[in-house]
């Protein structure tokens, strides 16, 4: 080919250049690593930077949330709550005096960018702990990155039972009554109250939807059990299984769902003529999010529904109190947070999710000390911890990674869960009984900061 | 083809490699990650720019070949403890058969039915890890190992092994892929581009040439994917959507359509700029449902603007700043000159003329 240049040599080598330069000059933001020490107690001494991301001063930790795409809506609600539960904090004097940065990056709930975000956080931003990631798929992109690099990864927000693997994952917690947990207390609840009746279930095709179903197959007989049908979370035309579970005879459909597809089967059931009493899993039930949600569809679809009236008698599970209940300290102690640091939001489940387990990490890392390692918040949560806003106590232990072990059975009634019956407690094993909890929850301690 | 091109080739490829090792050596750990980033997404990005741009086929699909490449990858690590390398071309020949499936049916398609079928490729290939659970692990993906060779040391930083490795793998696939589009191939590619009838009669098997466009493209995107399943230590449905399909089409059109210089400036682009506009909303408080809606912002301001400023990509836009400063060059570069002409015909340069001209080359 006689039509090469040498020019075109310079031009290759000034294109490299340029690149390298780009990469180099976009590094210009990264911060300046901090210094270790692993000096730690609990006594009166001096604040020191006694791990990454403690300084004298601040506490940074991170995580990844979907702030935008599929996921976002109610779930984009989550950090922005954490992050006011700790303004709360920092403002009424911090945890030992440190105050806690909240970095949380958005994922869009795309693991490739959560395994971006995440090593972003540990690697540029000398994050101490991972706190609070959400989802299943994103934060298994991340798990073992952050297990390898010793970072703590705290609270998963997840049901999934993975985060509960201490040999494997000795940094990871999960925090929410594990799917698996929830099954099972929901097929006893089930299997108690309706006997002699067709049981369907209906369920999202992936890891929450068949742990769920694990769970509950522990529980009810098979012989109860008219059909299973499941959904992908990609495909809302939900009719040809709304149909099989109507041609099962079902009289009770217990769903596994997102609030998108609880709202579906809820429409497509009505479309139908067919009313079975739904038993729905906690992550489906929002009240707020799923009455808005059955509103927005029928306006879609051309018709006008009152989505509270439609959601009434709903039977589901709560870990932490109802929203309704506005006597009970907790949710007075949130509200109140809610209202100063996170006004426009509005206060519903999420939020207070949000809030709950920002208030459980500062319970940890009270409990993990002046001047915490990483392995010392590791210890802490692992020596167990308080039971706090959560209706049962928390599993936590050297051998259990998991979170909540219960929750209560109860009944939606003009647009929020009313509890009936006590809380139930359980594991997440096949033989493991589910028993009523004896304990009673404390109150909210009055400063709304958990006690060192 | 000339012998001196090729040490040419072969020299900026070292002359990158010692850029890259140095950055990686000097910068922190996070920035080794996106070097490591930025090398799967060139790779892919470099096979899809020479599909589109050369043989004047578009794919929506490609995502679908990292899938398979990730997924080759994660099972033969996994299951049979394979060597990475050996593991790397495996994934490149299965995801090579898979790309001449969908290349022999992409060869009867033309336009908006080809964008269509490769479309539904990336939609629905992801899916089948849901449909075997037991094998591909569902939702969760399958873990992938990769640590750093012995000889390294226990210290050395895996991202920094990983940076290494992926941008070696870049670098040879670009030198490749260059050699192959200056070659008989990449004139008959584009050849067929241009007008497939005179093609023909000049000789050109032109459903041949359009197969092995997509042969290559699917390759590049199988390293590519076995690439992002050591580097992110995860293969999972959700990190294979149809957006990371368009996100390759989208870096091979910022960057220049049937460039490869453009596919690195496309891949930088798609990595760096949200992490980078990222921590500078963050910085600046602004409250998360604005910062976290800014770098989707800024994606699009920085797209509209290369598409307004630069409508050959950001090669094409550096090509002409070049050609102003230096005065035209008399002697045409065939392969550049082609692309352009393909984005948009200019006055001076008529596609037919340039075909006149490839094909007497």
């Amino acid at each position: 080919m006689k039509r090469r240049t040498p020019r075109l040599r310079w031009q290759a080598a000034a294109i490299m250049t340029v690149a390298a330069l780009t990469v180099a000059a976009c590094s210009s933001s990264s911060s300046s690593s901090p210094g270790s020490g692993s000096s730690s107690g609990s006594s009166s001494s001096a604040l020191t930077a006694s791990a990454p991301g403690i300084t004298p001063t601040t506490i940074t930790i991170g995580s990844h949330q979907p702030l935008t795409g599929p996921a976002a809506p109610g779930y984009s609600e989550i950090a922005p709550a954490s992050a006011a539960y700790f303004a709360y904090v920092n403002a009424n004097g911090g945890v030992y005096g440190r105050k806690i940065v909240y970095k949380y990056l958005n994922d869009a709930y795309d693991p490739t960018t959560t395994a971006s975000d995440v090593r972003q956080l540990v690697l540029q931003d000398n994050v101490y702990a991972l706190f609070d990631g959400l989802g299943t798929p994103t934060h298994l992109a991340a798990i073992s990155f952050l297990n390898a690099e010793k970072v703590p990864d705290v609270f998963v927000a997840s049901g999934c039972e993975c985060w509960n693997q201490p040999t494997t994952y000795p940094e990871t917690f999960g925090w929410q009554v594990d799917y698996v947990r929830e099954g099972k207390i929901l097929g006893q609840y089930v299997a108690q109250h309706f006997k002699g009746k067709k049981v369907a279930f209906f369920y999202q095709d992936d890891e929450f939807g068949m742990d769920g179903v694990k769970g509950l197959d522990y529980e009810i007989p098979a012989s109860m059990i008219a059909t299973k049908q499941s959904y992908v979370d990609t495909n809302v035309n939900i009719a040809p299984q709304v149909a099989a579970l109507r041609a099962s005879g079902a009289q009770v459909v217990v769903s596994f769902s997102i609030p998108a597809f609880t709202a579906l089967l809820k429409l497509n059931s009505l479309k139908l003529g067919y009313s079975p009493t739904l038993v729905v899993s906690n992550v489906g039930e929002d009240p707020i999010t799923l009455s808005g949600l059955l509103e927005a569809f029928a306006k879609q679809g051309g018709a006008t529904v009152n989505g509270n009236q439609l959601i009434d008698g709903i039977i589901s599970d709560g870990y932490l109190p109802s929203l309704g209940s506005t006597s009970n300290s907790w949710i007075a102690l949130f509200k109140k947070v809610h209202d100063q640091y996170d006004p426009k939001a509005p206060f519903d489940g999420n939020v207070l999710y949000g809030e709950a387990v920002a208030y459980t990490f500062v319970q940890a890392m009270l409990k993990a000390g002046r001047n915490p390692t990483r392995p010392d918040l590791v210890s802490a949560i692992e020596g167990g911890l308080p039971q706090g806003p959560a209706v049962a106590p928390y599993a936590y232990s050297a051998s259990d990674h998991s979170g909540v072990t219960g929750a209560y059975i109860g009944t939606i009634k003009n647009g929020a869960l009313v509890q009936e019956g006590p809380v139930l407690t359980t594991d997440a094993s096949a033989t493991g009984a589910v028993t009523t909890f004896t304990g009673t929850q404390q109150q909210a301690p009055a400063s709304g900061i958990p006690s060192p | 083809m000339t012998m001196q091109t090729l040490p040419r080739r072969l020299g900026v490829a070292v002359v990158t490699a010692v850029i890259v090792g140095f950055l990686s050596i000097k910068l922190d750990t996070f920035r080794d990650y996106q070097i490591a980033e930025v090398a799967y997404e060139v790779t892919a990005v470099a096979g899809l720019t020479v599909l589109t741009g050369l043989s004047g086929q578009i794919s929506l699909g490609n995502g679908a070949f990292m899938a398979i490449g990730g997924y080759t990858t994660a099972l033969l690590l996994m299951h049979l403890s394979w060597p990475f390398v050996a593991a790397l071309v495996a994934s490149a020949a299965v995801a090579a058969a898979a790309g001449a499936i969908v290349g022999v049916a992409a060869a009867r398609l033309r336009g908006p039915y080809l964008a269509g079928a490769t479309l539904m490729l990336g939609v629905a290939l992801p899916s089948v890890a849901y449909a075997w659970p037991g094998i591909f692990g569902g939702d969760q993906g399958l873990n992938v190992t990769f640590t750093t060779p012995a000889f390294l040391g226990a210290t050395f930083p895996l991202t920094r092994w990983q940076a290494w490795v992926s941008a070696a793998v870049a670098l040879v696939t670009l030198v490749l892929l260059a050699n192959l589009c200056y070659s008989r191939v990449g004139r008959n590619w584009r050849a067929v581009r241009d007008d497939e009838v005179a093609a023909a009669l000049d000789g050109v098997n032109v459903a041949a040439t359009r197969i092995l466009a997509f042969v290559v493209s699917a390759v590049c995107a199988g390293l590519a994917g076995s690439l992002l399943a050591i580097v992110t230590s995860l293969v999972a449905p959700g990190a294979f959507t149809i957006t990371l399909s368009i996100a390759l089409l989208t870096a091979a059109v910022i960057g220049g359509l049937g460039s490869l210089p453009g596919a690195l400036w496309g891949s930088l682009v798609i990595v760096l700029v949200p992490t980078y506009v990222t921590d500078v909303a963050t910085s600046h408080g602004l409250s998360s449902s604005v910062g976290s809606n800014i770098p989707i912002a800024a994606y699009g301001v920085v797209l509209i603007l290369v598409m307004l400023v630069f409508p050959q990509g950001i090669q094409g836009g550096l090509r002409r700043l070049l050609t102003t400063f230096t005065g035209p060059d008399p002697k045409t570069r065939p392969w550049h000159d082609a692309s352009a002409a393909h984005v948009t015909p200019s006055a001076d340069e008529a596609p037919a003329s340039q075909h006149e001209k490839e094909g007497t080359s």
